[in-house]
């Protein structure tokens, strides 16, 4: 058994140790709000945070996050109150949707080291995240409002 | 099955006017509301015809407890429906739009797309097809609680009103929708229930926040990949590498002594290796010996395909003809003759192919997003040896459709590999079975001529399109003894008034499967028309605007939409190194015409801004209707300057998005849109931006550099992109 450190919590998996963090998450954990898109690290929608930073599970083997703290998205909030939640529930950020997980907790992690990005600095933290559905524009400006949130009193 | 397809202006079929609505108790105190299609014309598939007093089937259903759900029979895969369809109902009954539940349609007969013969989400008909039907049909409950209420307290119905969910009178008297439903659902249908007028709209036209948002931004909403059954295992397939080719014999032995590893079955698409997890059925599928029969395919290339389209010798097909071209262009004064080719693309959802199957003895509940639940249900019921009925499809949200879930080819494994293990089973594809495995959109190689009269007026127009049919193949009834109607989309709709117009299809098979992808061949005969009408405007020493604007007398939604994107994106007005070009089409009834903006440096193109207008009749939600006009751009600016499906010995070359590339956040250019007020019926909206922008920039291209790029994507063009 590996024990794992989610969302604050303590968890106990029988994954082998070279089995990726997304299938630990989605198979054996139950959480599946993040996605399997191209397993390759080539998309970003099983993109998570290890100790606060953007990291794309698909590529991350178990055996290397061990003792670390990982959030997932089912741990941004509880209500979904989490400034980025706010700012993408304000502007319908999603269409299919399936990409929003990880375009969520990129979007978080940039904006836990940068509370005030430029469109440009937005271009190229959420580069790596594929959207079919092309929400970009919306994506954008979600930043944009999440950013003016947090600095109204909302924590990251 | 059998499609209908729609008349060239999007009109709805007559069928759809003459649909017949039934309500009936529900059981346990309520009230359903069902329509069914008895009467309606569908030759090909009486099956769907079901009769009167027959399974109602419920669109909206009133609990005792007050609750109000709405059942929608189209799948969400991002273009809304799963707000839009409620809309229309919940504006009937003068409720908020968060007074209403939301829950899928299960497959059933009674759920058909009236404008195109079977359960379909798909031909952007989704709100199109819904509203009359879904407006009438809250028009019927509205009437019937209206009734009831009327009954009880021995007033005319006309004094009645609803409001905040109940029946009120003038004076305030009030009785709640849920006390109603029992005495509402017994009364008859009216049949000359009136939906709303368009002044009094409560919420139709009026932006309206998505229903599915709160789910997709925590990570609850619940997609075909989602699903989790009790005792359920998971499996990774291994396919032919060759499309088209078959397992020949299988050495599971190393496979089967991994951990994990519950079973190796041979399914009718591959081998399906199930396992407790998923990733140790990927592991050990790695490790199984399989023996392909590469079939028919093998040796099959790129090269080949478009030389074959070059050559197709198949008889034209006529699917427009307007005067006498033949003799326009020998008499023309000038003639002016350009070919196109446009590749492979593939659909490349977020969510990879999977589907999720528990086989039991009476029947097999199917878990999956997917835009075709009969003919999904039929796939099942062929593979386990059932009837359709004891096949259940339980619809998923969808991580993308775009038409590649119109196919069923990853569903049925889940099924039999359910039953050989005895559990259920999920299959999941990686993003290389599903990149190397799609049902591609048609390539075709087309040729464009036209005539100039004395007068330098454009005197003909001839398109000769070919490429190979999916109509043949999906909904083959339709295609017996006419053209594929939905290969000469774009085309057949010649917008521009010139004398002599003709269309002709030669459907030319190349061996694999094509599938509809989004805008179906309007993303390939838009290229073609758009592209040479800019051609002709500069022949013809005109502005590529005004060339088009002169042709368009007869067709004022047209010109609309053209006007206002030229004045929107300040036409003739680039700034400094900058270069525009203009494209315009009709697609599904809607109207729309986009702008490209863009620079070249270094002989590099970038793509600054798109603007577009749009007129989609009467829109539902206009919030929405802008996101899909946004995502068909975005969708249809990837596969312009990279989208391309290449194959080699008949294998598909490209594996992820490595190869296969797509735009990101910091290749997406700013993007405009601006949305027309009409009254006019509804149009669709998923679909026919992506046609556009593809032509626009390479019109613009052409002003900024001489040009002319008549093969996609513009990324084969060296050092261009």
């Amino acid at each position: 058994m590996t024990t794992l450190k989610v969302n604050g919590h303590t968890l106990e998996t029988d994954a082998t140790p070279d089995t990726p963090l997304l299938w630990v998450l989605r198979d054996h954990l139950g959480m599946t709000g993040t996605k399997f898109g191209c397993g390759k690290s080539l998309c970003g929608a099983c993109t998570v945070h290890v100790d606060g930073s953007a990291t794309r599970s698909c590529v991350t083997l178990l055996s290397t996050v061990v003792g670390k703290d990982i959030r997932t998205i089912e741990g941004l909030s509880q209500d979904r109150s989490h400034p980025v939640q706010r700012a993408w529930m304000e502007l319908d950020v999603p269409q299919c949707g399936y990409c929003q997980s990880g375009q969520i907790m990129s979007a978080t992690a940039l904006l836990l080291q940068n509370p005030a990005p430029t469109d440009a600095e937005i271009d190229s933290a959420m580069a790596g995240n594929i959207c079919r559905c092309g929400t970009y524009p919306r994506i954008r400006a979600a930043i944009h409002r999440a950013a003016e949130l947090i600095k109204t009193g909302g924590a990251a | 099955m059998s499609a209908r397809p729609t008349g060239p202006g999007g009109d709805l079929p007559a069928m759809d006017r003459r649909k017949f609505l039934q309500a009936s108790a529900l059981a346990g105190g309520g009230l359903i509301i069902g329509i069914s299609l008895t009467g309606c014309g569908r030759p090909s598939d009486k099956a769907a015809t079901p009769g009167v007093g027959g399974q109602p089937n419920a669109w909206l259903r009133i609990g005792g407890d007050e609750s109000i759900t709405i059942l929608i029979d189209k799948s969400e895969m991002g273009q809304g429906v799963y707000t839009a369809l409620p809309m229309l109902i919940a504006e009937e009954l003068d409720v908020p739009l968060s007074a209403v539940r939301v829950e899928f349609a299960p497959a059933g007969k009674d759920y058909v797309n009236t404008l195109l013969g079977t359960q379909i989400t798909g031909g952007s008909t989704s709100v199109r097809e819904a509203w009359t039907k879904l407006r009438t049909a809250g028009a019927q409950a509205r009437a019937m609680l209206i009734g009831a209420a009327a009954d009880a307290w021995k007033v005319e119905a006309s004094t009645l009103k609803l409001a905040g969910g109940a029946v009120v009178d003038a004076g305030g008297k009030k009785a709640t929708f849920g006390q109603l439903a029992e005495a509402a659902a017994k009364r008859a249908p009216p049949k000359d229930a009136t939906p709303k007028e368009r002044t009094t709209y409560a919420l139709i036209g009026k932006p309206q926040t998505r229903l599915d948002t709160p789910s997709k931004v925590d990570g609850t909403a619940t997609y075909g990949i989602d699903v989790k059954l009790s005792g359920m295992k998971y499996a990774a397939l291994a396919q032919c590498p060759t499309l088209g080719g078959k397992v020949r014999s299988v050495d599971s032995s190393a496979a089967e002594k991994l951990p994990g590893v519950v079973k190796v079955v041979t399914v009718g698409s591959g081998v399906a290796v199930v396992a407790d997890h998923y990733w140790q059925a990927r592991v050990a599928r790695d490790a199984l010996k399989i023996t392909w029969d590469a079939g028919p395919n093998a040796g099959l290339s790129s090269a080949r395909i478009l030389a074959e389209l070059k050559g197709a010798t198949g008889t034209p097909q006529s699917a427009r003809k307007d005067g006498d071209v033949d003799a326009a262009i020998k008499a023309a004064k000038r003639q002016v003759s350009a070919s196109y080719e446009l590749p492979l693309l593939a659909h490349a959802t977020m969510e990879p192919m999977n589907c999720t199957a528990d086989a039991k003895a009476d029947g097999c509940d199917v878990y999956v997003g997917t835009q075709i639940q009969q003919v999904a249900q039929g796939a099942v019921a062929n593979a386990l040896g059932l009837k359709p009925e004891q096949v259940r499809i339980h619809t998923q949200m969808l991580g993308g459709g775009f038409g590649r879930r119109l196919e069923v080819d990853f569903i049925p494994a889940a099924a039999e590999a359910s039953k050989a293990v005895g559990a259920p089973v999920q299959v999941i594809w990686s993003r290389e079975d599903d990149m190397t495995h799609d049902a591609y959109r048609p390539p075709a190689y087309d040729v464009a001529t036209a005539a100039f009269d004395g007068n330098n007026g454009l005197s003909a127009v001839h398109l000769k399109l070919t490429s190979p049919s999916v109509t043949a193949r999906m909904f083959p009834p339709v295609v017996e003894k006419n053209v594929d109607p939905f290969a000469v989309e774009a085309a057949a709709n010649y917008l521009y008034d010139v004398p002599n117009v003709s269309v002709e299809y030669v459907r030319h098979e190349i061996g694999i499967n094509v599938g509809y992808w989004r805008s179906v061949s309007h993303s390939l005969n838009c290229f073609v028309v758009e592209s040479f009408m800019d051609e002709l405007a500069h022949v013809a020493g005109k502005d590529p605007f005004e060339f088009r604007r002169a042709l368009l007398d007869k067709q004022p939604r047209a010109k609309r939409v053209l006007e206002e994107v030229a004045s929107r994106a300040g036409w003739g007005k680039a700034a400094d190194g900058h270069h525009q070009g203009i494209a315009l089409m009709e697609g599904y009834g809607t109207y729309v015409a986009q702008v490209a903006d863009i620079s070249m440096v270094d002989g590099k193109m970038k793509v600054h801004k798109i603007t577009c207008a749009v007129d989609c009749g009467q829109m539902v939600n206009p919030r929405i209707v802008e996101s899909q006009i946004t995502s068909g751009i975005v969708y249809g600016l990837s596969a312009a300057l990279w989208g391309e499906v290449t194959l080699e010995d008949g294998k598909v070359r490209q594996t992820n998005f490595d190869n296969y590339r797509v735009l990101r956040m910091n290749d997406a250019p700013e993007l405009e849109v601006h949305l027309i007020e009409s009254t006019e019926t509804p149009g669709g909206i998923g679909e026919p931006s992506t046609a556009v922008v593809a032509p626009a920039v390479a019109n613009a291209l052409f002003a900024a550099s001489g040009k002319r790029v008549r093969a996609l994507p513009f990324a084969a063009q060296r050092g261009l992109v």
